[in-house]
């Protein structure tokens, strides 16, 4: 029997605030353990939490950014369970009403466009974090993290594959760098995902019984722990087993999943409103002056990347994948109007010395007004695309200027037709042998003369003037000859 | 002259303007008989007479100085549920017996700011669960009027500590009468402002979307004097009211000619105490003597009040308590086996029986599956009482009811009887579910000479108008003025 996977996956993402999202301690990672800590998110007796404005301002720019409906009233609720990282043992959360519902994403899949449903994005707390001693019993509890604005993005169970969930998560990450709420690191644990997992037989329209997939704290990681549990999963019905409703645990090491606690076992959260948070009143003026201050989104900056730029939609992809890379991009079409060339050398010899992270962009010592003024240099032939290589790493390597580069280093393409005459006659004169082959008909040496010139003009040479040149003086040797 | 413990804060507040008396001297005579009294009344648990001191020299300062506001040296006592940064703040609860707050209350805050001698922290049931003061590990408090007696709770130390002169004034909680229950049963007069007045900030929490602070005095005057000290937007609670708030000593002499009180049906009705009724026709003599008018009216939803509240008020108690787990601060238990062991012995040792009994019935009413049943039914009958009180608002001025069903019980009468221990607070619970202001005023004695009060019960934000019923009450009457036997 053929069988399809149901996937809807929780992502939690923490918003790049000041302050934390009930008291006005840091929200900072990498600080000394428990100095980013108040009464407040200490959970003191008495103290008493205050929204930080901001973050339900991030939490709105989210929701809109997926599509959704902006309630007009929420609510924060208590979640309440037991473990030391959590000092008031609830986690203040977000339970009936969140802030924003009902939205969608289109993410681009190898099957094509598919538009992936969000049920929901809330605002809620983070917990702190367990340090646990290897040598003895005794753990350490930091709470630097606790109460920091978290996100939570529920999306549909709309999604097929392994791939289309990596897609999903890609694209969601980008939307929040690209709102500038999230600097979706996934190392550091601010863009974290669960997922929820059934398979059912193709066609199937009632859902299979669904496991809950935690700990995978990569794109790669991801697709291996669903693509695992996807295949356990189907293996087991094939055997004729049922799937018994858990919470299941991916172990990278192992690349499988393993039962952490069933049903049974599963927390009675005991939600309800929060009685220290009043009912959020969403004002609709502030909801709106979000709306237009919303930044052009990953995927509508790439139709226009392909539209207006006439460049190739994967090009466009690459370009937009970070907001920084785009403007980047765009600011270099703007002073040198070529935007092939740009994609190109933006593709190839930026990302490389990026080492592949679009993010690096904010930190490349490479302005674009150096690059398009590089690219100027070869377009009129100032310098040779080789040479142009060259300068760019050198660009990399010390900010300078490509022509401060190119003086110094004197590296300026030699396109003087007597300069260059005299040096093709001079690689002539040295080699009669191969002159006497292309006489006889044997072209294929030009070749040879092009690079023995441009060997001998140390790359500088103007490779199309030499050509040009080079068929000229041999076809006038030749002649001379006959 | 009767000893400067006994005066009010507004005669203190005067002698010390006219520098007639000092701080020190003023707190030197409330420790001494702090000294006196308390190993009989108990109504404090821990009593600071070096940090009162120090305080009343900064007070006696600020007078020399000329920086003075209107209560600037008179001595209070502070419930043991608020913080005070420094100094130990228990609850009532072995869970907290060793926890010093790092931060002060909102309320400790301004009290600071006023220059007021901190005295100390008064006794209180666990957590403020409790009628009657019982439930404190410190033990119960005792009623100044007969030691044989309670004296009302969970605020029972503060207003103990006012009846017998062991503090001018102090500050109670109220989540469902815990400030005017012990007020009346210790003769003396207390205030629960609305819901959102008074900031919650440091308020170690019971059950949040009830629990409000309000004053404990000798005379309406004198809570006139703490309300314009204590009202007023903290923007440290997300529940506070971001308003401005009058003079409240401005109601003081306003005529209460032409106003009228509601009677509900309900209430009187409920009646079955001879002291009581007999307190409750005198008051109302009195009150129509001034010219004030009286309206029977029906608020029909009270009788779910009590069984509402004990949906409502243990399920946050639940969430709010369950921070007390050894983990951080408070009571560890010492020997455990792993992590789910620490939690419940910590908490078995550390929480009494009462506030035990309040954790299970909370967590219960928000179970899945009965939270339906349980918590939001109750929720809605909230609305409903509201409703009912916002109705009669219509065709009054203010509600006048008892504040309890009899005169004070015995220690130990009540205490294993839940129930009954509950129904004592059948006339404050509606008021705290509806987030109204009330007023408890000493209304005269029982026969066998036991304070019994009267509560007076206001729309929203309405303080001034019960400061004016009050003050107008004990212009004409002086039970208020009379002191216990001790």
């Amino acid at each position: 029997m053929e069988y399809e996977a149901v996937i809807g996956l929780e992502v939690h993402a923490h918003l790049l605030t000041e302050s934390k999202a009930f008291c006005s301690c840091a929200n900072k990672f990498g600080a000394e353990p428990n100095s980013n800590t108040c009464p407040i998110c200490l959970g003191m007796p008495g103290v008493l939490p205050v929204l930080n404005r901001k973050a339900l301002e991030f939490t709105v720019r989210m929701g809109l950014a997926c599509n959704c409906t902006i309630s007009g009233v929420s609510r924060f609720a208590r979640k309440n369970y037991y473990y030391p990282d959590l000092p008031k043992n609830y986690q203040i959360s977000q339970y009936e009403l969140p802030i924003s519902l009902n939205g969608w994403i289109d993410v681009e899949t190898p099957g094509g466009k598919r538009r992936i449903g969000i049920t929901r994005v809330h605002l809620e707390e983070d917990a702190g974090k367990l340090i646990h001693d290897e040598t003895k019993p005794v753990s350490y509890v930091d709470l630097n993290r606790t109460g920091v604005p978290l996100i939570e993005i529920v999306s549909e169970p709309d999604i097929r594959t392994p791939e289309e969930a990596s897609e999903y998560l890609r694209t969601l990450r980008s939307i929040l760098v690209y709102l500038d709420i999230c600097d979706g690191n996934m190392e550091e644990g601010s863009f974290r995902c669960d997922a929820n997992v059934s398979v059912r037989p193709k066609g199937e329209t009632t859902l299979g019984v669904k496991t809950e997939l935690k700990n995978m704290n990569s794109f790669r990681n991801i697709q291996r722990g669903l693509r695992y549990e996807i295949d356990r999963q189907i293996d087991a019905l094939t055997e004729g087993e049922r799937i018994v409703q858990e919470t299941r645990l991916f172990d990278p090491v192992t690349g499988s999943t393993a039962s952490m606690r069933s049903k049974e076992q599963a927390h009675d959260y005991r939600y309800f409103p929060d009685p220290d948070l009043l009912p959020l009143r969403v004002d609709a003026d502030m909801v709106e002056r979000i709306r237009c201050e919303l930044p052009e989104l990953p995927t509508a900056k790439k139709e226009r990347f392909v539209e207006q730029f006439g460049i190739p939609p994967y090009d466009a992809g690459v370009l937009t994948a970070s907001r920084d890379l785009a403007d980047y991009f765009e600011r270099t079409v703007e002073l040198f109007p070529n935007p092939k060339t740009v994609s190109n050398w933006i593709m190839t010899e930026l990302m490389r010395e990026l080492k592949g992270d679009e993010l690096g962009i904010t930190s490349c010592p490479i302005t674009p007004t150096h690059l398009a003024e590089l690219l100027r240099l070869i377009e009129d032939n100032t310098i040779s695309g080789k040479i142009a290589k060259t300068v760019f790493e050198e660009m990399y390597a010390s900010g300078a200027a490509p022509a401060d580069i190119i003086k110094k280093k004197g590296l300026v393409q030699i396109s003087d037709a007597g300069q260059l005459t005299e040096l093709i006659g001079m690689v002539l004169d040295e080699n009669p042998g191969e002159v006497e082959k292309f006489r006889r008909g044997k072209t294929a040496v030009m070749g040879f003369f092009v690079g023995q010139v441009m060997k001998a003009s140390k790359g500088k040479a103007n490779p199309g003037l030499v050509n040009q040149l080079l068929a000229e003086e041999l076809k006038r040797r030749c002649a001379v000859e006959d | 002259m009767s000893d400067l413990c006994e005066k009010t804060a507004t005669e203190l507040a005067r002698l010390l303007r006219d520098r007639e008396t000092s701080s020190v001297e003023i707190t030197r005579s409330v420790l001494d008989r702090i000294d006196a009294a308390e190993e009989r009344v108990k109504a404090y648990v821990t009593v600071r007479p070096d940090m009162a001191l120090e305080m009343a020299q900064d007070a006696d300062r600020r007078f020399a100085a000329g920086d003075v506001k209107p209560l600037t040296g008179v001595p209070i006592a502070v419930k043991d549920n608020m913080c005070v940064r420094g100094q130990r703040t228990t609850c009532g609860s072995r869970i907290l017996a060793n926890f010093v707050p790092p931060y002060d209350a909102t309320v400790v805050s301004l009290i600071r700011k006023e220059g007021m001698p901190i005295l100390g922290s008064a006794n209180m049931d666990e957590f403020a669960m409790g009628s009657s003061t019982e439930t404190s590990c410190w033990g119960p408090t005792r009623n100044p009027w007969d030691l044989e007696m309670i004296p009302g709770g969970s605020s029972g130390g503060s207003a103990a500590a006012v009846a017998s002169a062991e503090a001018v004034v102090a500050l109670g909680s109220d989540t469902g009468g815990s400030i005017r229950l012990p007020a009346c049963f210790c003769g003396v007069s207390g205030i629960k402002p609305t819901y959102g007045t008074v900031s919650r900030y440091g308020l170690v929490a019971y059950a949040s979307s009830l629990d409000q602070i309000g004053p404990i005095a000798l005379t309406v005057e004198d809570l006139a004097l703490m309300l314009n000290l204590i009202c007023g937007h903290d923007p440290l609670e997300s529940t506070s009211v971001p308003q401005e708030y009058p003079d409240f000593t401005s109601f003081l002499d306003k005529s209460v000619k032409g106003l009228t009180l509601g009677l509900p049906k309900e209430f009187f009705g409920q009646l079955n105490d001879p002291d009581v009724e007999r307190v409750m026709a005198d008051t109302r003599k009195v009150f129509q003597s001034l010219g004030v008018k009286f309206v029977d009216l029906s608020l029909p939803h009270l009788d779910y009040g009590i069984a509402a509240y004990y949906i409502i008020a243990p399920s946050e108690a639940s969430s709010n308590l369950a921070r007390y787990d050894g983990v951080k601060y408070g009571h560890r238990a010492k020997d455990f086996d792993g992590m789910i062991d620490m939690y419940c012995r910590t908490r078995a040792e550390g929480f009494g029986s009462e506030v035990k009994r309040r954790i299970m019935l909370g967590t219960y009413a928000l179970s899945s599956g009965y939270y339906d049943a349980y918590y939001l039914k109750a929720a809605k009958v909230r609305t409903l009482i509201t409703n009912d009180f916002k109705k009669a608002f219509e065709s009054c001025d203010a509600i006048l009811c008892p504040t309890a069903p009899s005169p004070p019980f015995k220690i130990g009468e009540k205490v294993d009887d839940p129930i009954q221990m509950y129904l004592t607070d059948v006339f404050t619970i509606p008021v705290n579910m509806a987030g109204l202001p009330g007023m408890a005023i000493p209304g005269g004695f029982s026969d066998s000479g036991l304070p019994v009060g009267i509560q007076l019960i206001a729309p929203h934000f309405q303080e001034g108008r019960l400061v004016q019923l009050g003050s107008a009450l004990q212009k004409e009457t002086d039970h208020h003025l009379k002191r216990p036997p001790l």
